[in-house]
């Protein structure tokens, strides 16, 4: 029975303990908050408070003016104003309502908030209340405004028409439409980075295009059959390299784009491309930028083959990491000096450089963090090998269908 | 046994699994004859994977032990084990791999969008790898002492060192493969000897195994008693003992023991003549121990598994549905087989890899009770030397003897090692894996290492310190607290969309938390006897409706923290890969170029 009188024990001073930390917590925050009689004269703290309460309604308001947010800011702007009711509407309906009174007064809203739309001005006017109990006489109307003009209103309900309550609610107003400029430029910037990801979606060179179908064409006379496999390859290369939506695949789709890749380049350049593949099995469903590796091969191979006497070959590897796939494309072809390179990466491109290498590598670094950047080793004469390493899972990474 | 045959065996073993590891068989070729996309993991290769990784030292030695030593009873543990993937098929399988987590960890932050939740759950994953692991380097260290005389813990430090060094050299490269070859070599390792062996004891006039009664000794046996043991009497008892029976001293003295309950030391030999009846183990208990400080279950490895087994009443029942809860409901939490299911192209071919696992594991658990019955009725007296353990190491010496039984017990060794090292690699990856992405502060290789040293040192460690107890029941502990953690998550986060962070990680903490003190509290050997014991050491019962219960309340408390991409995510968990495009897609797009693909298919073939 000791082992149960020690685990009770053990569970009591757990509680305890636990109940402490709380107890000490609470009290901390009390003392904190009605004590400490230096933190200011009334004035000041007034103005503290007013600053605190503001800060409180800007989260919500940052994220734009929804229905969700607006919830969430009305109360604390109310409290901010001290008035008997607020509400904010957007350009069409009511999107919270703050206080008492929500029953007879809201279905009013639109009428009276009409004209501050209309005109972007703050205006009072008496509510026309039929219930004499109900206190709110009169509403102050004043306009939210974004960068393409008043995106909504803020009307504040007292009970009497009252100078402050007009200077305050526009001020209030006016400094919510701060917040909600701020957040038309986070969704802006938002929208850049997408559009960046966007523009950085490789392309294929229109080159490969016409030397494709021309090699193509080379064979329709003597090898109709090959002729025809070529350009089924070709359809679906296109298609998979074309296809608009997605920004990621999985890596066997990626590696079978590459092996129709590289048979359309096989077909041009004949025995002169020798390509090995060494791929593991278990990182084939790994999840990757779309297109992030045939960037990497088309340098590969356009490397290997600059010189014109030798043939060259290109190895891919892809193996498992434990949390990680690490992917390899390898020449034996002309290298490259690393300080060109490193100019390369860092985006500024000389004359005659791909894009390729730091656009994947752009793209890398955006989708799973600094660390996970292109490794390249190379020197002139020396090959070329370039090492992605891809995470297994990254929250928001996940493959949109072929 | 013969030490140069088995030794032999375990070196070709371990050898053979690093070069595979190592080498590996990938996929190399060149352009003209391949098409990489189509090769992806097979059902079949990724199941026998699965399954090569998942059956451990507890099932290829602790299941036939546990049958010797209290009968047919402990069937629920295949069955449990092998049922888990039911579970797993129905439930998880394709979910788990459309999330798209690599570990439970991934899961936990791709459903409920928190990193803390991420944390907590990489918490429990390392500990029911330690937990996991801690059997199997006892248990190899049992399997080398009964091999070659070598300490204890030579073999948990052999299995650790090679875990240790191919993992974090990144030698297990193709896994896929090692782990698969694993199960065939479990499997062959197992069959080939028991064919023998039956065909032995069909020449023997095929004795029954009696469960029900005690068993006789067949032959002239002296037993050795590792462990201070309690025995029970029905009948008197005439043997010879050299040590300490009752606390009296014997060397060589021919005893009669009257009907009752006897107390035998550690080390002491007993002798018993042909055609004995073997005395039954007690579990220590309701009567006070002849000497002090018996009632500690360390004392006693069996007493700990015994009410399973035996007598008191409602222990059993209980102890039952503790053991069918577990295993049931904890395999889908095993670290090692959730991060197999991300090999799998898509969920449909998952579900399709877990119906074979069921199949294959099935099959593999045919096999060792049939040990545990040629055990109870060939070394019998295992029972009491408290290494039941090693009845499937030793029966081929005892029944067949001579080369052949020298040959298949070292068969029969190389497989029992082929378990240790494929379920600690898979365990020790995974384990290692979490502690570098969540609990080591930064990323890299050289912490890849470190973690991989630390994954396996800590349950080597405990190892030292920690109770004996039978590997199959070790490994229900982390089943247990498998179930009362992940199942919930897992359940809960793929079939209920107002699962909430806070529930979740509540649910963790009480229910698996619960869980891990009670079984760390059972294996301290701080557990009183009696039902607080029995609650402890099986708290499946408890556990998991605690942590499924947690999880709904806090969960519907906390209403507004429902992640806000939970509608999305559970669309892509159970709508089949190719239907969850973004959504606004031109279908007119997808018709058009689908025709493409039918002819390019065509000519390849």
């Amino acid at each position: 029975m000791s082992g149960i009188a020690l685990a009770a024990a053990a569970a009591a001073g757990a509680v305890l303990l636990a109940a402490g930390f709380a107890l000490g917590r609470f009290a901390a925050r009390r003392g904190g908050r009605a004590a400490d009689p230096d933190l200011g004269t009334p004035v000041e703290r007034a103005t503290f408070h007013t600053l605190h309460t503001a800060s409180l309604a800007a989260p919500p308001l940052r994220a734009g003016l929804t229905e969700e947010t607006a919830r969430r800011a009305a109360g604390t702007l109310r409290s901010l104003l001290g008035t008997e009711a607020l509400c904010l509407t957007d350009r069409g309906a009511v999107l919270a309502w703050d206080g008492p009174g929500e029953d007879h007064h809201r279905a009013h809203v639109p009428e009276q908030a009409a004209e501050t739309l209309e005109t972007g001005r703050s205006r009072s006017a008496h509510t026309g209340c039929a219930d004499p109990a109900c206190p709110l006489r009169w509403a102050v109307i004043a306009p939210l405004t974004g960068e393409d003009g008043v995106l909504g209103a803020l009307v504040a309900y007292g009970s009497r028409e009252s100078a402050v309550l007009v200077r305050a609610a526009t001020e209030v107003a006016r400094w919510a439409s701060v917040q909600l400029e701020l957040a038309e430029l986070d969704r802006s910037r938002t929208r850049i980075v997408e559009a960046e990801i966007r523009a950085l979606r490789a392309q294929i060179s229109p080159h490969f295009i016409f030397n494709s179908l021309a090699a193509i064409a080379s064979f329709v006379r003597t090898d109709p059959e090959r002729a025809r496999e070529l350009l089924l390859e070709f359809a679906d290369f296109t298609r998979y390299s074309f296809r608009r939506h997605g920004e990621f695949a999985q890596l066997a789709d990626e590696l079978r784009s590459i092996e129709q890749y590289l048979a359309l380049a096989g077909a041009r350049f004949g025995d002169r491309l020798k390509v090995r593949l060494q791929i593991a099995p278990e990182v084939l469903p790994v999840t990757l930028p779309f297109l992030c590796l045939q960037p990497l091969v088309e340098n590969a191979v356009k490397h290997g083959l600059q010189d014109r006497e030798r043939g060259c070959r290109v190895t891919i590897a892809a193996r498992d990491a434990g949390a990680e796939a690490v992917v390899t494309v390898e020449d034996d072809g002309i290298g490259m000096d690393p300080e060109l390179l490193r100019a390369v990466l860092r985006g500024e491109h000389p004359a005659g450089s791909g894009i390729g290498l730091s656009n994947v590598d752009e793209r890398l670094r955006q989708v799973y963090g600094t660390e996970y950047g292109l490794v390249v080793e190379t020197g002139v004469g020396a090959g070329m090998k370039v090492t992605v390493r891809v995470p297994k899972y990254r929250p928001g990474v996940h493959r949109s269908p072929p | 046994m013969n030490q140069t045959y088995a030794v032999a065996a375990v070196t070709a073993v371990v050898l053979a699994t690093v070069l595979i590891g190592a080498l590996g068989l990938r996929i190399s070729r060149t352009t003209s004859d391949f098409y990489v996309a189509s090769r992806t993991v097979g059902p079949g290769l990724n199941a026998a994977a699965i399954s090569g990784e998942y059956l451990s030292a507890a099932s290829f030695l602790g299941i036939a032990g546990l049958v010797l030593v209290q009968g047919p009873a402990m069937l629920w543990y295949p069955v449990g084990y092998t049922a888990g993937y039911l579970v797993l098929l129905v439930l998880v399988a394709a979910p788990l791999r459309r999330s798209g987590a690599y570990t439970l960890s991934d899961f936990a932050e791709a459903r409920l969008e928190s990193p803390q939740a991420r944390r907590i759950a990489s918490l429990f994953v390392v500990g029911i790898g330690w937990l996991y692991l801690l059997p199997q380097l006892q248990g190899a260290g049992l399997t080398l002492e009964i091999l070659t005389g070598a300490p204890d813990w030579v073999g948990g430090l052999l299995v650790a060192l090679v875990v240790t060094g191919t993992v974090a050299a990144g030698g297990m490269r193709s896994i896929t493969f090692v782990q698969a070859f694993q199960y065939w070599l479990k499997l062959t390792a197992l069959l080939v000897p028991v064919l023998f062996l039956l065909a032995a004891w069909y020449g023997d006039g095929a004795p029954r195994a009696r469960f029900d009664a005690p068993a006789v000794l067949r032959g002239h046996t002296v037993v050795e008693v590792a462990d201070t043991v309690r025995i029970g009497l029905d009948e008197p008892l005439t043997l010879t003992v050299t040590g300490s029976v009752d606390s009296v001293p014997y060397e060589r003295g021919t005893v009669t023991l009257a009907p009752g309950t006897h107390h035998v030391l550690a080390g002491t030999t007993l002798a018993f003549a042909p055609g004995a009846e073997l005395p039954e183990r007690v579990a220590g208990g309701t009567e006070p121990p002849p000497d002090s400080g018996r009632g500690d279950p360390r004392l006693d490895p069996l007493g700990w598994s015994q009410p399973l087994a035996g007598g008191r009443d409602g222990h059993q029942l209980y102890a039952t549905y503790g053991l069918i809860l577990a295993t049931f409901l904890g395999t889908m939490g095993l670290p090692h087989v959730a991060v197999r299911f991300y090999t799998s192209p898509h969920g449909r071919a998952a579900r399709r890899t877990t119906l074979v696992v069921l199949g294959l594991v099935g099959a593999f658990y045919l096999l060792p009770p049939l040990y545990g019955a040629l055990g109870r009725i060939y070394a019998p007296e295992l029972a009491l030397t408290g290494s039941a353990d090693a009845a499937v190491l030793v029966l081929p010496d005892r029944i067949l003897g001579g080369l052949l039984g020298d040959l298949l017990g070292a068969l029969l060794a190389g497989g029992a090692f082929a378990a240790f090292l494929s379920t600690a690699s898979g365990l020790t990856m995974s384990v290692a894996g979490v502690l570098t992405q969540d609990v080591l502060p930064s990323r890299g290789v050289r912490h890849f290492r470190l973690a991989t040293l630390l994954a396996t040192a800590v349950p080597l460690a405990v190892g030292v310190v920690a109770s004996k107890v039978p590997v199959a029941d070790a490994v229900g502990l982390a089943f247990a607290v498998s179930a009362s953690s992940f199942c919930p998550l897992l359940v809960l986060g793929i079939w209920w969309r107002r699962l909430t962070p806070p529930g979740a990680m509540a649910g963790l903490l009480l229910g698996g938390g619960s869980a891990l003190v009670a079984v760390m509290a059972t294996r301290a050997g701080l557990a009183p006897e009696g039902w607080p014991h029995t609650l402890m050491a099986w708290p499946a019962v408890w556990s998991v409706p605690l942590g499924f219960l947690t999880m709904v309340l806090v969960s519907l408390a906390t209403p507004r923290r429902v992640p806000p991409g939970t509608a999305a995510l559970l669309a892509r968990l159970h709508l089949p890969e190719e239907f969850t495009g973004l959504p606004g897609e031109s279908t007119l797009a997808e018709g058009n170029t689908g025709a493409v693909p039918a002819p390019a298919q065509e000519v390849r073939r």
